[in-house]
């Protein structure tokens, strides 16, 4: 277990205002370390995505404060909690958010481009990527053109292409059957995590419970218990 | 171009249909704005044909005179006291009036008949054909060459016709500049032919042309004449009021500027709406940009380059479109009055700017309303 990247303090977040104000997330504190594979685990509902949002600057909480590598992201200006999304955190989002229109390897590359990476170059190194998530065969077609997995194997490419300390994946094998859910996730574990290094997954995939260092559990936007896995394999 | 510019080109064109909507927009606007607006100017410029033709600095006329073919004729007297004016090199009387020819066929053909100075022959036509001393000899005209010279079945030196049933002959063959509007041949010859040969009233000067003796002297020279009761226009003044009485008194201009306006409106609504869809089903797109990192002065970039460059495309084919048919016209019609001025593209290409910029903003309200959240939640 390495240094803290990423440390929540009672982190607030509500919608709407008198009547139709939900409370998603109630006084969240927690922290997730370098090295380690964290599961948010939890039921529909229970506040996940926000949380996850508002770690990685992606949406503002109402009260608390949010430390990545030990920066106060929301007393950053906007354009510095972008940059710090696009140089530190790599998302992999619910449902892939793949473009249509460009090639998997363009795909891929975007991270890069926004970098400010030569367009050429940027498709080599998404391209090294795409070997990495074992896809190089299919850079050239449309992302439609895939599986699911493949799909969600590209997102991930993407999501590491920029080089991020840190990887978020919201519910990474919601839409998998069970194997390839796990393939992917055994993927992460073994090629994507290391000591330099923090994933955090939010699931509610009890089949893959297996995987995680630590595992948090929210209801009702609540943390109701952060342990160390007793399922723990490797 | 920049990485982030070129994601921007990719995501529109690869979206075939509604680029290809985008363009159609855009270009048939800008068709339709150039065709107008050309026509336009091409009815314009022919209207003051004689005016760039005869070429004289100064002219004099009645007050009442708003186009050249339909000169007042005046007193004597005004060109005498022109030529005493100071700062007036010399003054000449110009004729302008039409007659009926008949044709070696038997065919009549209406002609619009200069006539010049005898002494100067002041503002005469370009020779290609013929000398110009041979305007003297008797029945003696010049027959302009222009896409009119067919109806007078294209005659030679030494043709013969007949002209409001005189005796005429063809002594050379000129070349003017401009083309005149009215679809009718123009023929030269010497003013005191010209008067004799067509009935006239009391009067039968229709234009003095003045030369000053330097450009300085043309306001005093302008306000002597008005003393006259007549007024003294410089070649541009000339031309202007001409123009003025084409745009605001036949209802040309009215319905050229209604017709602008329109081709403006649909263009904008049709480029506008794609555009706005486009952005639309892009929302994701550009969510997921900024989830990732990109940050708000990237997606704006992206955006005005994206409607620019459609812009700029749809502006090329609309000019190319509209300059082919005109060059279509002109091959079946010479002298078909279309011309593409700079002013009008450049008037069609601010108007595609607007367009642009309309549509750009709509998009970038529309982008910069995206909270990354949302596509996050899925
Ligand atoms: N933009 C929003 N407006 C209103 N309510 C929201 C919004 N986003 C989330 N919520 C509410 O907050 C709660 C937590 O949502 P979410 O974090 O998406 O849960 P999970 O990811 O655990 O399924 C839910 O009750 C949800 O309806
Ligand atoms: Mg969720």
């Amino acid at each position: 277990m390495g240094n803290v990247a990423i440390k929540a303090n009672a982190l607030i977040k509500w919608f709407g205002e008198g009547e139709t104000k939900t409370i998603a997330v109630k006084s969240a504190s927690f922290e997730a370390n370098f090295g380690e594979l964290l599961y948010i685990v939890g039921p529909s509902g229970s506040g996940k995505t926000t949380l996850l949002s508002m770690i990685s600057g992606i949406l503002k909480p109402n009260e608390g404060s949010v430390l990545v590598e030990g920066k106060d992201i929301w007393q950053m200006k906007s354009d510095d909690i972008a940059d710090l999304r696009l140089h530190k955190i790599g998302f992999v989002f619910q449902d892939y958010h793949l473009f249509p229109r460009l090639t998997t390897v363009e795909n891929v590359a975007i991270p890069l481009i926004l970098k400010k990476m030569d367009w050429n170059e940027a498709i080599k190194v998404a391209l090294e990527y795409l070997e990495i998530v074992g896809l190089k065969d299919r850079a050239q077609l449309q992302p439609v053109k895939l599986s699911g997995g493949e799909q969600q194997r590209v997102a991930i490419a993407r999501a590491i292409a920029g080089h991020p300390d840190i990887l978020i994946f919201d519910e990474p094998t919601a839409s998998l059957d069970g194997d390839t859910g796990r393939k992917i996730v055994e993927f992460i574990k073994t090629k994507i995590l290391n000591a330099e290094r923090c994933v955090i997954i939010v699931t509610h995939d009890s089949r893959i419970y297996e995987y995680a260092d630590s595992i948090m559990k929210m209801e009702d936007g609540n943390i109701i218990g952060f342990e160390r896995n007793t399922l723990h394999v490797a | 171009m920049s990485g982030i510019l070129k994601i921007a080109l990719k995501l529109l064109v690869n979206d075939r249909s509604k680029f290809i909507a985008l363009l159609v927009g855009i270009t048939f606007a800008v068709f339709l704005m150039i065709m107008m607006m050309s026509m336009f100017s091409g009815i314009l410029s022919r209207s003051s044909s004689s005016v760039y033709n005869i070429g004289a600095k100064i002219w004099v006329m009645d007050p009442a005179v708003n186009n050249a073919t339909s000169s007042i004729p005046m007193p004597d007297y005004v060109l005498s006291t022109a030529r005493s004016i100071d700062g007036v090199k010399y003054a000449v009387p110009i004729y302008f009036g039409n007659a009926l020819v008949k044709l070696k066929s038997g065919a009549y053909q209406a002609v619009s008949v200069v006539g010049l100075d005898d002494a100067t022959l002041y503002g005469r036509p370009e020779l290609i054909e013929g000398k110009i001393e041979d305007i003297y000899a008797e029945s003696a005209f010049f027959v302009v060459k222009d896409a009119e010279f067919k109806k007078l079945e294209s005659p030679a030196i030494g043709t013969e016709f007949e002209i409001n049933d005189h005796r005429g002959l063809v002594v050379g063959l000129a070349k003017v500049a401009s083309g005149g509007l009215f679809g009718i041949p123009t023929v030269y010859t010497t003013y005191n032919r010209a008067i004799t040969y067509i009935p006239s009233m009391r009067f039968t000067t229709s234009y003095i042309l003045i030369e000053p003796k330097h450009d300085t002297d043309i306001p005093f020279i302008q306000q002597q004449i008005k003393k006259l009761g007549y007024q003294a226009l410089t070649r541009d003044q000339f031309v202007n009021k001409i123009s003025d009485f084409y745009t605001y008194q036949t209802g040309m201009g009215m319905n050229v500027l209604m017709m602008t306006a329109i081709s403006f409106i649909v263009g904008l609504s049709i480029s506008g709406q794609t555009f706005y869809t486009f952005i639309l089903e892009n929302m994701e797109r550009f969510g997921a940009l900024k989830a990732i990192g990109a940050k708000g002065h990237e997606l704006i970039a992206m955006i005005l380059f994206q409607a620019s460059f459609t812009a700029l495309i749809g502006y090329g084919l609309g000019v190319g479109l509209a300059s082919g048919l005109m060059i279509l016209a002109k091959l079946r019609l010479p002298s078909y009055a279309a011309q593409v001025t700079y002013t009008n593209l450049i008037f069609a290409f601010v108007m595609v700017l607007i367009m642009a910029g309309v549509s750009s903003y709509i998009g970038v309200r529309k982008v910069l309303q995206i909270q990354p959240f949302d596509i996050f939640r899925g």
